[in-house]
């Protein structure tokens, strides 16, 4: 997995939030003591993996799995607790602001309310020129108009609509801007934040062509969290399946999809609708998804296993690799028995 | 022969300052009991306001500008709204996307339920509390008796929903409208959710109404469908027929959007532009600007939703039989 011409590799990251909140809320009564206690939510844990170049890895998972929050992480947005993360083999964690500027220019990141994302006080041509200005001090005034103009074009924006601000187009419209300010810059990874979800089929088609293309002509490498597993069997190579922050199965798209390995990949691809399709047997998990504060012991899925054993619950599965290709954290699989 | 429910050339304005808006233009569909139709279409379509429509319930400058809703042979749209209050919860519920819609974050599951059931039937406190019981353990709700007491907020989205469904049933209805029930919740929840409405249609002798924007949640829970389009139905008859022989441009391009049927990879199929706002429907047919095959007369003249082959497949469209198999 480590391999040497991963883009971006992601060794045991590990990201938790403190919510404990200030002082007095820490504070707790123990048998007639009083103690401190502190809240974290453990978002992202021990999360390692690769991507190609001109890969597409599709992070999937239901909310509150983590998914964000490794996207943030990886562009380094939200500093890690713990591991390790390399671009092109250079470790770019522990960079200092200023030695992590070039980086900030080779990746990108598309988020799902390109509305939250654009600044609505700012014109289309002032945000899409920005960037541009930004990681290229030396760019004259033309070059950024010409670079702007292109890159709208391509998007399908009308560079007419340039003086227009955020609120004057629709959501689709808008996806399209925030894409644009991705490329203007000249990225080659972009880190994708259910970049449709918010819109409507018809639209959402238009601006997955649009990635697709992109990636094409740019040779892009895509990491693309969403929720939607059509979408990613369309269009990833590779998906990290994700749970309680934790990746329980990482494969190559094909792969996963024919033959899911770990329970929950199966449980979550039997839910998934199809259209034309009567409603069939889904694989029906027990309970509900835990906290990340109290994350279970052993496998963090143990609770809601069919398949649990008393290895589950006192020892975490290792991700181990398959002749397939697949890499799988579940007991089950690697004893055999599933 | 008298339908459970029947909307009959609905249609509803929004009266605003600089003029009325149009937002539902001759809607017309019936339900019978047990049936299932789901209303599907992309946002802005009318969903949402033909739903509220039926029970009597849009919100202020919108109101119900022509048109009839016939319901277990009463006309909903004349009652007065103390007999409609009857209705409403009662004999018609409903369930939404935000299950924070129906329930009050200040009151237990239980007082919720209880007061519901109270409102509706002459039955004593224990009764209702019974009836509360048992409605939670028909849509499953794991220890049934610990959650009563509960605030909402101590629960988890999915079994918000799943308690919403449960009040839905207290009072025993004879219809449920489900606007978009499942959007919010995670994959794994939403097919519980369905599974559940399948499951009380099934045994039940309600009818249903599922709005949604999802075409596959659609083909999987309903046995009738109608596509809407810019507030009118552009396309209805059987789920099965319309989602696998999509004859309306609109449907057929809502269906090749999708990338579940399509090599990987591959370029999906885009409908170009995007659907209007109810300031500038286009003349003629609403989706010619968007259509591929598209013809003069579909600049001018408005298409009427006919009969086409099948049974009870219906399309407004000028070029069906012309251009489209
Ligand atoms: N800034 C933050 N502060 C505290 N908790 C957070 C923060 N961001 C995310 N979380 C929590 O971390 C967990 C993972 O969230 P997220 O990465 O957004 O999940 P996803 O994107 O898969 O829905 C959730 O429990 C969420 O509430
Ligand atoms: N209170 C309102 N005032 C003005 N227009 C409204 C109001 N409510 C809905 N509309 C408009 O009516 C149309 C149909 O809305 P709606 O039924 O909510 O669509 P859907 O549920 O299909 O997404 C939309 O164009 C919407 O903007
Ligand atoms: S490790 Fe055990 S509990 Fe976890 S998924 Fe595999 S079988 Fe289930
Ligand atoms: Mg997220
Ligand atoms: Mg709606």
């Amino acid at each position: 997995m480590q391999n040497r011409n991963g883009l971006l590799k992601i060794k045991n990251l590990v990201k938790h939030f403190d919510i404990s909140g200030g002082l007095l809320d820490q504070l707790a009564i123990e048998k007639g003591r009083i103690v401190r206690r502190r809240t974290t939510v453990k978002a992202v844990n021990d999360v390692s993996l690769s991507i190609m170049p001109r890969e597409t890895l599709g992070v999937v998972g239901e909310s509150g799995c983590g998914k964000s929050t490794l996207a943030r992480a990886v562009l380094g947005l939200y500093p890690p607790n713990s591991g390790e993360i390399y671009y092109q083999n250079k470790r770019i964690d522990n960079l200092t602001p200023h030695k992590m500027l070039p980086y900030r220019k080779k990746m990108q990141m598309i988020f799902q309310d390109p509305y939250a994302s654009l600044n609505p006080r700012m014109t289309v041509k002032k945000t899409l020129e920005e960037p541009v200005f930004f990681h290229n001090k030396s760019i004259t005034a033309t070059q950024v108009k010409e670079k702007v103009a292109e890159v709208m074009q391509q998007v399908g924006v009308d560079p007419q609509w340039a003086d227009r601000y955020p609120h004057e187009f629709s959501g689709g419209q808008r996806q399209r801007i925030s894409i644009a300010r991705a490329l203007t810059v000249d990225p080659e990874f972009i880190v994708a934040d259910e970049p449709v979800s918010a819109l409507d089929v018809s639209i959402q088609a238009q601006i997955l062509n649009l990635l697709m293309e992109a990636q094409e002509k740019r040779g892009l490498t895509y990491m693309l969290i969403t929720h939607d597993l059509s979408i990613v069997q369309h269009i990833s190579t590779s998906v990290a399946v994700m749970y309680l922050g934790k990746i329980c199965e990482l494969a190559p798209t094909k792969e996963l999809f024919e033959s899911p390995r770990h329970p929950y990949t199966q449980a979550l691809l039997s839910a998934v609708p199809e259209i034309g399709r009567k409603k069939t047997e889904h694989v029906k998990l027990k309970g509900e998804v835990p906290t990340p504060i109290n994350l279970p012991s052993g496998c963090v899925f143990h609770g809601r296993c069919l398949y649990v054993n008393d290895r589950c619950i006192d020892e975490p599965p290792r991700l181990i690799r398959l002749d397939s290709g697949t890499q799988v954290a579940c007991h089950g699989v690697e004893d055999g028995r599933l | 022969m008298s339908h459970l429910l029947e909307v009959k050339d609905l249609e509803v304005k929004f009266a605003l300052r600089f003029g009325e808006l149009t937002a539902i233009d001759g809607v017309s569909f019936t339900l019978d009991k047990r049936d299932r139709l789901g209303i599907v279409g992309e946002s802005g379509a009318g969903k949402s306001v033909t739903g509220f429509a039926i029970i009597n319930l849009l919100s202020k400058p919108g109101y119900i500008s022509a048109g009839k809703i016939l319901f277990e042979g009463q006309e909903l749209n004349r009652l007065p709204e103390e007999e409609m209050r009857k209705i409403r919860g009662n004999r018609i519920s409903m369930i939404f996307q935000d299950p924070m819609m129906t329930l009050n974050p200040v009151l237990t599951i239980s007082t919720q339920m209880v007061e519901t059931v109270l409102a509706h039937q002459d039955v004593s406190k224990a009764d209702a509390l019974d009836i509360a019981l048992e409605k939670l353990k028909k849509v499953y709700i794991p220890s049934p008796e610990k959650r009563l007491s509960q605030y909402p907020h101590e629960c988890s989205g999915g079994m918000r929903q799943r308690i919403v469904v449960a009040i839905a049933l207290l009072t025993n209805p004879s219809l449920i409208i489900a606007d978009e029930p499942s959007t919010a919740l995670d994959v794994t929840i939403q097919a519980e959710i369905m599974d559940l409405l399948l499951e009380l249609c099934e045994t039940g002798d309600m009818g249903l109404i599922l709005i949604t924007h999802d075409l596959a949640v659609v083909s999987q829970v309903t046995e009738k469908v109608a596509v809407m389009y810019a507030g009118k139905i552009v396309e209805t008859g059987s789920t099965e027929a319309v989602i696998h022989y999509p004859k309306h441009p609109y449907t057929q391009g809502l269906i090749k959007a999708l990338p579940g049927s399509l090599q990987p990879g591959s370029r999906l199929n885009q409908i170009p532009g995007m659907m209007p706002t109810l300031t500038d429907i286009p003349r003629g047919c609403a989706f010619h600007p968007r259509c591929t095959i598209s013809d003069t007369v579909c600049q001018m003249e408005v298409p009427a939703l006919i009969s086409v082959g099948d049974h009870d497949r219906m399309i407004a469209c000028h070029m069906v039989g012309k251009t489209i198999p």
